[in-house]
């Protein structure tokens, strides 16, 4: 155990934070679910790109730095204190980009990973069905083989960034015999292609971030395909474990969102010290943030030394998640009758508040309920018998 | 950085638990509750025969010149077996104060006899009124207004006080400090002394959570009602689950409070009361969900699920209880965390 950072790791955030300084745009970019901001924030993945911090634990050949997983916290870290950019191809970078690396061909990594890191290619995710939510294997939407083709009829819902992204990533039935997990394939599916027809849904703060798609004899070619055909449950949990675990919510945003609870804590005092349990919570918050960030850290040790994650992302994800409601919960306690208010409603303070807390409300939701977690953590860690 | 145990400290622990668990049973310990006072002598030669009293003494000193970060991973294996025995106040707490600077000559002698398995020292804190295992100690290492006291058994006058769990052995002491008895003055030392106790209390605490989560998922695996068994529903799957998050949450905040405690990081008090607040928070959690999944059978006297509730709840109050912890660690945060930078997370760095 050596909890310091090297003098390399010191460095190399230093570099991180030089960069950060010289080119965050210095005034926010509009939300990246209006298509104003989704431009803004592509552009803003393209300058990031052509700094070399595209994503910077990926080999320098697929665009990335070759940055171990310390760094990538350090990375995180700076990222989230300098206020930058979110990352408006997250669902590319985040969780296809780790499951390519993973499952990819060498031709599949050459041919998408650079273009994700450039902002170039943007991705949406295709998980979720209308008759196939916490139960995934429910999966009805068909792919079916025709030759060197595909060919995708049904329905994709609660699909993250699609209204503006170019492809989705999701999990289809090839055999249309199958049920539940088996018989499903992992496809990567161009959003212009003919036959795909988008839907955007607004969210609870009136932005179309999901969309509905339908599918109509789209045909993708089969060289589209992540590994073997009918082996997509599998690549679908690869996904799934670094949405819920490492690489998605990095613990650097719930550090920023602790400090700031703390600082807003200390400007309204004599109002929240009305009811102790708000210091209380701002305590909590502070310690939870700490415990994720250190648990973090631990899982990137035991990664780097040749360890693997498995059902234990299922626990951070219960973690983070919960930590983010309760944190955000607190702050619209501290800010009382202001917590309510938009921007054009004089809540300039409240404003990233009011977001961050509208947004805390998903987290439980997805990437897996957190029930479905919770089952996961008794089943798969705990050894409880299934139902 | 790396947030990882050595192949070494993960294999001796190993070792000490599969020792622990194949002789610390639920029996032995019902047996030693029934004894006048409830020490095992064979059990005590045996823990010295792994090794374990010269954990902490320095190399020089026949011991094995080991830290704050060795011990937690057999704290913790401590707690999950509930170990009938107050060996880490000797062999962790008071050998760690003793092998500190102290300038005094008696601490070297000690130090060997501690290694060699043939000392036992109480410690006592104005933390704790009672002192755990006075009755067994050669000395006892006593906190006194004007500094650390180690002081003959021979001078104590011992009133024995029961607890909740019938295996602590507890003991109102009363005492003259000497200026002959004084160790240090130092406050220093003896601040480290109760960093250290509460952080041993917390790895036993998330040992025993662990425990009590095993024997929840076996029974829960086991008893059935309407027909399955109690463990398929996710009303007591979902119970269990949140103690399982609460337990892995806590152990990095113990790794690093152990390395800061190790390091002399000048943040170790505020990462130590983290722990030992996330550590009670989990046992508390794992006390109460365990006994609510195993219903009625759980409140008897006969389950061995009461021998490690009842540690859980005694030691919750040891070494400062809970709240004296969350005050200490809300100090900090109202007052600086605010301004922390994501480097400062491991403070020893600076």
């Amino acid at each position: 155990m050596r909890l310091h950072f090297t003098e390399a790791q010191r460095a190399f955030r230093a570099e991180v934070r030089a960069w950060l300084e010289a080119n965050v745009p210095a005034e926010p970019l509009e939300d990246f679910d209006t298509e104003a901001g989704f431009t803004q924030h592509r552009l803003w993945e393209r300058t990031l790109s052509d700094g070399g911090w595209g994503m910077v634990t990926w080999p320098k050949a697929y665009g990335g730095r070759g940055c171990d997983l310390i760094e990538w916290l350090i990375f995180e870290e700076e990222y989230w204190r300098a206020g930058a950019p979110a990352r408006v191809n997250q669902n590319g970078l985040f969780l296809l980009g780790p499951t390519l690396m993973e499952y990819g061909t060498e031709e599949q990594k050459r041919r998408f990973l650079p273009a994700m890191a450039s902002g170039e290619e943007v991705w949406a995710q295709g998980w979720s069905e209308p008759g196939a939510g916490s139960d995934m294997a429910a999966i009805r939407c068909t792919a079916v083989r025709d030759g060197d083709h595909y060919v995708i009829n049904g329905q994709k819902t609660w699909s993250t960034r699609a209204r503006w992204a170019d492809w989705l990533f999701g999990l289809f039935r090839s055999d249309p015999a199958s049920s539940r997990h088996r018989g499903l394939t992992f496809l990567l599916v161009p959003l212009r292609s003919p036959g795909v027809t988008v839907r955007p849904i607004r969210q609870l703060n009136g932005l179309p971030g999901f969309a509905e798609i339908f599918f109509d004899d789209v045909r993708v070619p089969v060289d589209n395909r992540l590994a073997d055909e009918g082996a997509g449950w599998q690549v679908a949990m690869a996904t799934a474990g670094f949405e819920r675990g490492l690489m998605l919510r990095s613990p650097a945003r719930f550090q920023q969102t602790a400090r700031r609870l703390v600082q807003l804590y200390n400007e309204r005092r004599a109002e929240a010290d009305m009811d102790p349990a708000i210091r209380d919570a701002v305590v909590r918050a502070w310690m939870g943030a700490e415990a994720y960030t250190l648990s973090t850290y631990a899982t990137a040790s035991r990664l780097i030394k040749g360890g693997h994650i498995g059902a234990e992302a299922s626990l951070t994800k219960v973690f983070w998640s919960e930590l983010d409601q309760r944190m955000h919960e607190t702050a619209m306690a501290i800010l009382g009758a202001e917590a309510e208010l938009l921007p054009d409603g004089g809540g300039d303070e409240s404003r990233s508040w009011l977001e961050g807390f509208l947004f805390a409300q998903a987290g439980p939701i997805y990437a897996g309920t957190n029930e479905i977690q919770r089952n996961i953590i008794a089943e798969r860690l705990l050894g409880m018998p299934r139902a | 950085m790396d947030f990882t145990f050595s192949d070494d400290q993960l294999e001796f622990t190993d070792t000490v638990a599969k020792f622990l668990r194949k002789e610390v049973t639920p029996t032995l310990i019902r047996s030693l509750w029934e004894t006048e006072d409830g020490r095992s002598p064979e059990l005590a030669a045996k823990l010295a025969e792994l090794g374990l009293p010269a954990l902490s003494v320095p190399e020089a000193l026949g011991g094995l010149g080991l830290g704050d970060v060795d011990w937690l991973p057999l704290a913790r294996e401590f707690g999950y077996s509930a170990l009938p025995d107050a060996l880490l106040d000797t062999a962790w707490l008071a050998a760690g104060a003793l092998a500190e600077d102290t300038g005094n000559p008696v601490c070297a002698e000690l130090l060997t006899a501690i290694a060699a398995g043939e000392a036992r020292i109480a410690v006592g804190h104005p933390a704790n009124p009672l002192v755990e295992d006075a009755h067994r100690a050669d000395r006892l290492l006593l906190l006194h207004d004007d500094g650390l006291h180690l002081v003959p058994a021979s001078e104590v006058r011992l009133e024995a006080r029961g607890s909740l769990d019938p295996s602590r052995r507890l003991f109102a002491v009363g005492w003259q400090p000497r200026a002959e008895t004084r160790l240090t003055a130092d406050p220093r030392v003896a601040a480290r002394l109760f960093d250290r106790g509460a952080l041993a209390v917390a790895a036993q605490l998330v040992g025993l959570s662990q425990r009590i989560l095993d024997l929840s998922t076996q029974y829960t695996g086991e008893r059935q009602q309407f027909g399955k068994a109690i463990g398929t529903f996710q009303a007591v799957k979902h119970r269990l689950a949140d103690v399982a998050v609460l337990v892995e949450f806590a152990k990095p905040v113990l790794e690093r409070a152990a390395y800061a405690l190790a390091n002399g990081d000048p943040l170790a008090p505020v990462f130590v009361s983290h722990a030992r607040v996330a550590a009670g928070d989990a046992a508390a959690a794992a006390a109460r969900n365990g006994i609510q999944v195993h219903g009625a059978i759980g409140y008897t006297w006969e389950l061995d699920l009461q021998i490690f509730m009842k540690r859980i709840w005694a030691l919750d109050g040891a070494w400062g209880p809970r709240r004296f912890h969350k005050a200490r660690v809300s100090d900090f945060v109202v007052d600086r965390a605010g301004g922390l930078d994501p480097g400062d997370l491991f403070a020893a760095a600076s």
